[in-house]
């Protein structure tokens, strides 16, 4: 049987178990969220979801509302915009600089700061202290904890603890006191956070952020995003890498990546300044008299076939042997297996799997 | 991986050995947390108590390098108390009353005398595994890098077979591939036994076919592999060619490996940076980075991704497949003419009948796992469904057999190697990242409370540790996660060399290292 509803006047089909904020968000994006991350547990707390259900008493937190046969639901109107702008005012008073994060911070940190344009708000309205705690003493060199940006939504408590099963970080205090600290207020490192990552990505404010990337502020190059996929483990997580003209500035995992939904470890976060690194080879070398010396790749490559053509010639084709690379991609692969096959007849090849 | 990713938080009882998930694929083991929080039933097996056994509802601390003794007597128990799966046995399997027989000497009393794991635990394991609806087999380099390889890898086999868990959801034999693209590697015929695709060097058939692709007739003889070709180095092989590996680290037997790239006449090495193993070519070709070059990872649950340049190489950096092609044209050949990656890949797909419906756009959302035949097959998420690659699942009767070395008077602690969660392999990646140096800047041998008192060792102190093939010096952290008489040093720093120890066997089928298991002594050294 195919339930449906009434959503802004349109009839729509939805699943058993669906919330109506997961059938409105399939049938466009309209209602504004800060607390939902779709990995998790809803929590219903910053109530920017509500919306208006005929037969309710009062909007209803469509991020917690199951899904009802029959229901005719609003998700836009007047009154709830109102309620809205409200919402999102109060937030930014606490918060005043929160509309001017700079998206390095992270995968989610623009989700306030583009709720502060939809609803005009400048936190202006409502003026109060800030309550957040920050931590800018944490000496990690990765995640910048900078809590003055905090709006109590504890995605990352939440991520920390259902998602990567760590339980690293918590919530202490209540009320205004409320604030996100590593158990008995530790550094993270000495915490049991695995430097994931994950918690960067989820905040909706950029109070946690990419400390790595958050080097790279000045450059006045746009940012630009690639699909890729991580080049450690054979899970095979998908990443964006974030870029400004020529420079490597981040990597963001990616949320609809098929092997890791939106999930990354400290080495596909964190560990890619090697890209660019010094150390980097950036031109042939050949052996002469004894030491390795730059070359121009004609040299080098003749240098190279000579090598294997005179070994051949005088100890059999089956005495050159080639090892290809389990890091690099197929076509390095294959071409190096081809080269040996294709050039010597033989089948003196392997990989590095066995060490 | 016969089952997906995306099923690890689907079993009821989920068997994990040999795999230190929770550092090694981390992202994978967050599903199996998740499955733990649904209820799953997680059973480890592994000589450490990793942060994966100290969540685990049992934790079977055996000794290195008896998993056979271990698996045998949970299939013995299961076969005793008749717990097996009938239906699928007489269905799906063959060989199953050979193995019966065979394992009636793996009793659990005998096989705790071998892997010090009490024999009630290893029933209850049994039972448990047994009894699952959905039972799911991970597993990792601890079990394929020992002498027995190849009979651990059977002796799990026969558990899955036994108890008809493959080819369901949440279930499987489940190997987590330890490199980003260790399994594209081997798809793409980089292998002494075969094509491109795991076609066989040795069928007539196929010689035919790739002389027909590629103009030369390749011998039907397959090649040796890269340990006998490296112990053969100034003997039969004279010459190679090196891609983006730093043997001299990760391998075995560090000393002899580095005499045998020095007997070689001529060493082509390509590279990103002036590895150890570089610093000894006579020619280094510098090659174009990830981020850098566009390609395909294979992951570990058969699924081909694209990897995109996002900025330009360094400097005078290349693609290797635009390297090879350059030596191979000097040498003659005119098979190699390339104008991109994308050009190599559906060469490659058009030769492999595992990737025959795939293409360098079909698959530039990652929507496919091989095997995928023809271009309207929806791919293979799950394999063994129906049947296996053989017809029926075979049972093997493996037998245990003790490591290629074991502790003595001389060497009486057991080292066993592995990785950590902040750095990878050698290093040359995570060495240079400001994040992971910072949690882990040098390496620490681990070692029990108990022994660093009882051999005079001292936490933050220094340590030196020999085997047969030499030493190493290294500062050690005392942590419980190894048990007494076993220590733990991971292989990713070039100081603490700890390859320079291992390399005391391998395995007779696969010549994989026993890189898990190496008697050594450690003795207090002065502080540096
Ligand atoms: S980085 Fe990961 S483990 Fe650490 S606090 Fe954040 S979510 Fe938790
Ligand atoms: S992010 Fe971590 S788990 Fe994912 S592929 Fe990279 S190394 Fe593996």
């Amino acid at each position: 049987m195919s339930l449906d509803l009434t959503l802004d006047g349109q009839v729509v089909p939805f699943q058993e178990g669906e919330t109506l904020y997961e059938v409105a968000h399939r049938h466009g994006d309209k209602i504004p969220t800060l607390c939902y991350d779709k990995r998790l547990k809803p929590l219903g707390a910053c109530r920017l979801c509500v919306v208006e259900v005929e037969g309710a008493n009062g909007p209803l937190a469509s991020c917690t509302t199951p899904a009802r046969e029959g229901m005719v639901v609003r998700t836009v109107t007047e009154d709830l915009e109102q309620h809205r702008k409200t919402l999102v005012d109060l937030v930014l008073s606490e918060n005043p600089k929160g509309a001017e994060i700079t998206p390095l911070r992270g995968l989610a940190s623009q989700e306030l700061a583009q709720l502060s344009v939809r609803y005009g708000s400048d936190g202006t309205r409502f003026a109060g202290a800030t309550s957040g705690h920050p931590r800018l003493d944490d000496p990690n060199p990765m995640i910048l904890r900078d809590y003055e940006h905090c709006i109590s939504c504890y995605r990352c408590v939440r991520v920390c603890a259902e998602q990567e099963g760590d339980y690293a970080i918590s919530i202490t205090g209540r009320g205004f006191g409320t604030r996100i600290s590593a158990e008995f207020d530790v550094d993270l490192q000495d915490s049991d956070c695995t430097f994931c990552g994950q918690c960067v990505q989820t905040c909706p404010t950029g109070a946690l952020g990419d400390q790595l990337a958050l080097q790279y502020t000045d450059l006045p190059e746009p940012i630009n995003a690639t699909r890729s996929i991580c080049p450690y483990c054979g899970v095979g997580c998908s990443v964006d890498l974030l870029t400004k003209g020529e420079t490597l500035v981040g990597v963001q995992p990616a949320m609809d990546g098929p092997a890791n939904e939106g999930a990354l470890c400290i080495k596909g976060q964190f560990a890619w300044e090697w890209v660019q690194h010094p150390d980097r080879l950036k031109e042939p070398l050949v052996r002469k008299d004894g030491e390795l010396v730059p070359a121009s790749w004609e040299e080098a490559l003749d240098r190279a076939a000579a090598g294997f053509a005179q070994t051949a010639a005088r100890h059999g084709r089956q005495s050159i042997y080639a090892v290809a690379s389990g890091r690099a991609p197929h076509e390095s692969a294959y071409s190096v297996q081809k080269f040996i096959r294709v050039n010597f007849g033989s089948n003196q090849i392997d990989n590095c799997s066995r060490a | 991986m016969s089952n997906p990713l995306a099923d690890m938080d689907k079993p009821d009882v989920i068997f994990c050995i040999g795999t230190n998930m929770t550092e090694a694929h981390p992202v994978a083991a967050t599903r199996l947390k998740q499955a733990q929080a649904k209820g799953a039933i997680l059973i480890v097996a592994d000589p450490r108590h990793i942060p994966l056994a100290r969540r685990a509802d049992l934790h079977l601390q055996l000794q290195v390098g008896t998993d056979v003794a271990l698996l045998g007597a949970m299939a013995h128990v299961i076969a005793e108390r008749g717990l097996m799966d009938e239906a699928f046995i007489a269905e799906r399997t063959e060989g199953w009353d050979d193995l019966r027989e065979h394992l009636k000497s793996f009793t659990p009393q005998w096989a705790e005398e071998i892997t010090g794991v009490p024999a009630a635990l290893i029933e209850r394991a049994a039972v448990l595994f047994a009894q699952a609806d959905r039972g799911a087999i991970y597993y990792t380099l601890g079990i394929t890098e020992h002498i027995s390889g190849v009979d651990n890898v059977q002796s799990l086999s026969n558990l899955a077979l036994m108890t008809g868990n493959l080819g369901r959801e949440g279930t499987g034999i489940n190997p987590m591939r330890g490199q980003n693209n260790i399994q594209g590697a081997g798809d793409c015929g980089a292998l002494p036994s075969s094509y491109p695709g795991f076609q066989p060097v040795s069928d007539p058939a196929m010689q035919a076919k790739f002389e027909e692709a590629w103009g030369t007739k390749v011998d039907l003889e397959p090649g040796m592999t890269k340990v006998r070709a490296l112990e053969h180095a100034g003997e039969k092989i004279y010459a190679m060619l090196i891609c983006g590996e730093n043997t001299l680290v990760s391998d075995p037997d560090k000393s002899h490996c580095e005499r045998a790239l020095e007997r070689l006449d001529h060493l082509v090495v390509i590279d990103i940076f002036k590895t150890e193993t570089a610093e000894l070519a006579d020619v280094i070709l510098p090659a174009s980075a990830w981020a850098e070059t566009d390609g395909v990872f294979t992951n570990t649950e058969r699924r081909p991704q694209r990897v995109r340049a996002a900025v330009s190489a360094q400097g005078q950096a290349r693609p290797d497949w635009w390297i090879l092609a350059e030596i191979s044209k000097r040498l003659g050949s005119d098979r190699f003419e390339y104008n991109s990656a994308a050009e190599v890949f559906n060469e490659f797909c058009s030769l492999s009948p595992l990737y025959a419906g795939l293409d360098w756009d079909r698959i530039d959302g990652g929507g496919y796992q091989w095997p995928v035949p023809a271009a309207d097959h929806p791919g293979t998420p799950m394999l063994h469904v129906d049947e296996f690659p053989r017809g029926k699942g075979l049972f093997k009767t493996p037998s245990y057999r003790d490591p290629a070395e074991v502790v003595s008077e001389e060497f009486p602690v057991w080292l066993t190697t592995g990785r950590r969660l902040e750095h990878y392999h050698t290093r040359t990646m995570s060495g240079r990242s400001t994040g992971t140096e910072y949690l882990v800047p040098e390496e620490t041998l681990e070692v029990h409370p108990a022994d660093v008192q009882a051999w005079g060792l001292k936490h933050g102190g220094m340590a030196r540790m020999s085997s047969p093939r030499g030493s190493v010096l290294v500062r050690v952290a005392s942590d419980d996660t190894s048990p007494p008489g076993t220590v733990f040093c991971s292989f990713s720093f070039s100081d603490v060399p700890v390859n320079i120890l291992t390399g005391s066997g391998y395995d007779p089928i696969t010549d994989t290292a026993e890189l898990k298991v190496c008697p050594v002594r450690v003795e207090p050294a002065p502080d540096n």
